[in-house]
């Protein structure tokens, strides 16, 4: 007989045991660390995945915020370019404003520095011509200077033309008290006389003429009625004079 | 000459008897559990571990596997009792290298002992899965008058386990100890070689088929809307 149903038995309970041994031995504990190791593999990956997230996030968040910068950094840039530009604009304005104002000055100090100069020039030249005239006059011709511009006033007055003469008594005539006579010095009597006399032959006229002086003529005589005025100084040759200094003067800088 | 390994009995009082089979048995389970003992003591959860845990790692996944594939889907399940068959097998046939051993598997007892067990193990999972009524039912699958011949199926494909196993474990030994009379030295090498593959081969039919019974018995159940689908 070839089966042997004792051991068919002993052999099914020993397979039974065997089973019970192995799974409490082996395959449950192998399983536990297969389970184990799985699972920590699986949370590993979880948190690289985690932590991939985060370093993806905190990337777009910085690159977010570096274009931001720029962004900024551009639009400061361009305010500041700006600004500089309009300072500088505003800067060369005033510069040229202040370089504008010089100018304008200097030239008005030179103007009045040059005006100054010809007045006292013609200070100086009215007194110089003055002096001479009134030396010449005395050493040569034993005239005073006061004599001789009546002398040359009054030869004037005879060389009026007709016409004028006429208007000149048609005017004394209507007011025979507004003729005034303005001379640089104080006339003497006689002289003032000779005036007179002068005028009453030249304009056939009998006049009360008024005299007054006026330092400002220049060693001349001045006859002014209404609206008319017969004069003679020597302030026109001064004046001449001045006119021949300014040119000079203006040449002057040219050069 | 001995054709089994339970004609070399140690020990007998009456119908209780410790012949080499049962030694053998014990000295197996033995090997099995003090190696496994040994090897899971030290267990590592992590990426580093020996040689010996990857070895039985890839043993458990394997067979894990294998059910999966067979249609089992849940395969932690059934592996106390399977990957045991297996693994009792594969042990058992490894060590016919060991000089003056015989494999208990050798043995008719042991494999009708193997075979009856899943025959009994196959009832059992397929009630647990899918409950009394609905298991007897599927005897009567497709008409009643299958009912005789599912019956006759279930034994003889019990029996045919048994001795397939028997057989095939059986010859290699004997053809062993008949060559070694013949031809001594390097020829009996070569079927012992022979006889480890188809001792592995025996362990891996004999494992996939009770996985199979087991499956069509737990599925039958859940195949048929698949069907009317």
């Amino acid at each position: 007989m070839l089966i042997d149903w004792f051991t068919v038995i002993a052999q099914i309970l020993n397979f039974l045991i065997l089973v019970w041994l192995l799974k409490h031995f082996f395959y449950k504990p192998i399983l536990n660390a297969i389970d184990a190791r799985e699972k920590k593999v699986a949370d590993e990956l979880a948190n690289a995945e985690a932590k991939k997230t985060d370093a993806q996030r905190e990337k777009e968040d910085f690159k977010r915020k570096k274009e931001e910068l720029d962004q900024q950094r551009i639009a400061l840039l361009s305010k500041a370019k700006d600004e500089a530009k309009t300072e500088s604009l505003h800067l060369i304005e005033e510069a040229r404003k202040e370089a504008f104002d010089l100018m304008s000055r200097q030239q008005e100090a030179l103007r009045n520095e040059k005006q100054n100069l010809n007045q006292a020039i013609r200070h100086r030249a009215q007194q110089e011509v003055f002096a001479i005239a009134r030396k010449t006059l005395i050493d040569l011709a034993e005239t005073s200077l006061e004599e001789r511009t009546v002398e040359v006033f009054s030869r004037k007055l005879h060389e009026l033309k007709d016409e004028e003469k006429k208007q000149i008594a048609l005017e004394l005539s209507a007011s025979p008290r507004s003729l005034l006579v303005l001379t640089a010095f104080d006339l003497p009597q006689e002289q003032r006389d000779l005036i007179k006399k002068t005028i009453t032959e030249t304009l056939g006229i009998e006049i009360q003429a008024k005299f007054e002086t006026a330092p400002e003529l220049v060693s001349g005589i001045e006859l002014i009625t209404n609206g008319l005025k017969v004069a003679w100084s020597i302030g026109d040759y001064l004046t001449s004079l001045e006119k021949g200094i300014n040119e000079l003067l203006e040449k002057q800088p040219k050069s | 000459m001995r054709l089994s390994p339970d004609e070399l009995i140690f020990w007998q009082y009456g119908f209780i008897k410790l012949n080499a089979t049962i030694m053998y048995t014990w000295g197996l389970m033995l090997i099995m559990i003090v190696s496994s003992k040994i090897i899971t003591s030290k267990l590592s959860s992590g990426l580093n571990r020996s040689i010996w845990q990857n070895f039985l790692e890839i043993i458990v996944t394997t067979i894990l596997t294998q059910i999966e594939q067979v249609g089992l889907s849940r395969p932690r399940k059934y592996l106390g009792f399977l990957g045991t068959l297996f693994l009792s097998i594969a042990v058992a046939s490894l060590c016919t290298i060991i000089p003056d051993y015989e494999p208990p598997t050798g043995s008719l007892s042991t494999t009708a002992a193997l075979a009856i067990s899943v025959f009994v193990a196959v009832p059992i999972f397929g009630i647990e899965e899918q409950g009394v009524g609905e298991y007897l039912r599927s005897y009567t699958e497709p008409t009643l008058i299958m009912l005789p011949f599912n019956i006759i199926s279930e034994i003889s494909r019990t029996l045919a386990l048994a001795i397939r196993l028997f057989g095939n474990m059986m010859s290699g030994t004997m053809i062993i100890a008949i060559l070694l009379t013949i031809t001594p030295f390097f020829f009996p090498i070569f079927m012992t070689a022979l006889g480890l593959l188809t001792g592995m081969v025996q362990a891996y039919i004999f494992s996939i088929l009770a996985t199979v019974y087991i499956a069509a018995a737990t599925r039958t159940h859940k195949a048929k809307p698949e069907i009317g689908e």
